[in-house]
């Protein structure tokens, strides 16, 4: 059902460089995963309302006040490449955008 | 291994130190953990300056409470301050939070003493700890079978008498069925009774923590500690949390169990069969009516849930980018090189493949075929069971349909592996709680497990079912000999 191109997309989408062996791997284990879940498809579900919550808790919402993190250092530190309070990263311009 | 209640008991009577009580933990772990590798990380002098923080409150006359002194293991993801939280991933090789979980603060604050963090399937994906970056856990009953997963480490470590207690998270089972496997209890509890803060998220609207005993009692104990509101979740529920203890009551006269009739039919192994059906017979024998139940739309649960988690593990693990936390490759060329690599050589294959599914069925035109049929048929599969509780108060069935099976049986086989959390995943679908408990051994002699579902935050309920059927029953008190 899937192919080398179409999971190469996907990848590219999901922000995996995949090997070709993988490549070919995950076109036919995706496509035996998707089409066990054409299941789905057997059950009439005109009019039924998708799940949104497990469990319905009305919207959760916090007085909109700016509270300081204490531990703001040490999240900073977290970081790969930190820069005093900033994130260092490589260049963003691409051919790919 | 002493229950938590005795081992308090031992220590405010001065029968034995909590020292000697973690003492014995660290050096069980000393003596198997080299064959089982539940342990990512042992903290063994964190735990002793624990240990002898209580040893002083009692010496000094100062009451403490039931779990002061109790080792606990941790899954590894769960953050903890300070100590590394992998969650069995290379890519969070050397991430140490900043922060606490709420629950493993809630069990600092009660002075449980965390003998290390335990293996588990990569960001939890996986149904036999066989996914882990850093080695398989293998099972304290036979060490080539799995120990089940995704929180293997954990009910190993129970199991083996590694430590009292363990904490576990389930998305579709990860509980429930490596309780199943290793022979011991493990609680899944209703969706949002327990906070997730510093739970590293695979699927948000599925991921619960939950306790892993070697009774039902440990359990209800160990629940009790960690359930509650709290403001850093938004999923969190705003409930009194009960004694759970009182629910423990041998008794089921004028309870009625519902056995799903979907769960005992093909593929289930013979000797599963027969142990349920033992079981049910033990209910009746309690006092307890059972009737059958069916549940049609059951068996759609995986086929739903392999959209649904995949989809929400794609959009969680977006994070790991190389930039804020997490490891980053060497010399990227550019900001995207620096993503595609990062993300493909620190993700292993099973989280990769959740990673494409999800994105995949989450992408520009195929949402409403995958994504948004799953959540609906989730809709249908909890009418299911709302109808099914209108007519008793706990559901049964097998927690797995068979018993742990050989390292590297299913690893090549994804689906394979999926297709035997057929039972369990409808469970987190729904938002119930649900627990499993051992009811035999099959012919192998490898552990059994029954599967006790409840009704929305009726954790008693289930409590008091499985409470009476273990008093009943001697599965519970067998342990591997390791």
């Amino acid at each position: 059902m899937l192919n080398s191109e179409q999971v190469h997309k996907v990848a590219l989408l999901a922000r995996l460089q995949l090997t070709e062996t993988e490549e070919s791997q995950f076109a036919q284990q995706l496509s035996g995963i998707l089409d066990y879940v054409e299941l789905l498809n057997e059950l009439d579900v005109d009019g039924v309302a998708p799940t949104t919550r497990a469990i319905d808790v009305s919207n959760v919402v916090r007085a909109d006040r700016v509270k300081l993190w204490e531990g703001r250092e040490d999240l900073l530190d977290c970081a790969p490449d930190r820069d005093g309070e900033f994130y260092r990263v490589p260049k963003i311009g691409s051919s790919e955008g | 291994m002493a229950s938590i209640r005795e081992q308090h008991q031992q220590i405010v009577t001065k029968a034995r130190s909590a020292q000697e009580i973690t003492q014995e933990a660290l050096d069980r772990i000393s003596a198997v953990d080299g064959q089982l590798n539940s342990f990512l990380l042992v903290t063994g002098e964190q735990a002793l300056a624990q240990a002898k923080a209580i040893d002083a409150k009692v010496a000094a006359g100062e009451e403490i409470g039931l779990l002061a002194g109790i080792p606990i293991a941790i899954k590894d993801n769960l953050c903890t301050q300070g100590i590394p939280t992998t969650c069995a991933s290379k890519m969070l090789q050397n991430f140490i939070p900043p922060y606490e979980s709420t629950v493993t603060a809630k069990l600092k604050a009660a002075g449980m003493v965390t003998v290390g963090k335990t293996n588990m399937d990569e960001f939890a994906m996986g149904g036999s700890t066989e996914t882990s970056a850093f080695g398989k856990t293998a099972n304290p009953w036979n060490l080539a079978c799995v120990p089940g997963g995704s929180s293997g480490g954990s009910a190993a470590a129970v199991s083996a008498m590694e430590c009292t207690v363990s904490l576990g998270s389930d998305t579709g089972g990860s509980i429930r069925q490596p309780a199943a496997f290793c022979g011991i209890v493990g609680l899944k509890p209703t969706y949002g009774l327990v906070s997730r803060f510093g739970l590293v998220a695979f699927a948000s609207s599925l991921d619960q923590i939950g306790p892993f005993g070697r009774s039902v009692e440990d359990c209800a104990i160990l629940l009790g500690a960690i359930a509650g509101y709290d403001a850093k979740d938004s999923t969190s529920l705003n409930v009194e949390v009960p004694d759970y203890t009182k629910a423990l009551v041998p008794d089921l006269k004028g309870k009625k169990i519902g056995i799903i009739t979907e769960t005992m039919g093909d593929g289930l192994d013979s000797t599963v069969a027969a142990a349920t059906h033992a079981a049910i017979e033990q209910f009746k024998a309690l006092g307890a009516e059972v009737i059958e139940i069916s549940c049609p739309r059951f068996r759609y649960g995986i086929a739903a849930y392999y959209i649904i988690a995949p989809s929400e593990a794609s959009a969680n693990l977006a994070r790991y980018d190389g930039v804020k936390y997490g490891t980053r490759v060497e010399n990227p060329e550019n900001l995207l090189d620096m993503y595609n690599r990062t993300r493909a050589a620190n993700f292993g294959p099973e989280v990769k493949r959740r990673i494409m599914i999800g994105t995949y069925a989450l992408s520009s035109g195929y949402y409403d075929a995958y994504y948004l049929r799953a959540q609906k048929v989730r809709t249908l599969i909890k009418q299911d069971f709302e109808a099914a509780f209108e007519k008793v108060d706990v559901l049964i069935s097998p927690t797995a349909p068979g018993a742990a099976f050989k390292l590297g049986e299913k690893t090549a086989d994804p689906l394979s592996m999926y297709l035997n959390d057929l039972m369990t995943i409808p469970v987190n679908l729904a938002g119930l709680p649900a627990l499993s408990l051992p009811c035999g051994f099959d012919a192998a002699g490898m552990p059994i497990g029954l599967q006790i579902i409840g009704n929305v935050l009726r954790e008693e309920q289930m409590l008091q079912v499985a409470y009476a059927y273990e008093q009943a029953t001697e599965w519970h008190k067998k342990s591997p000999t390791l």
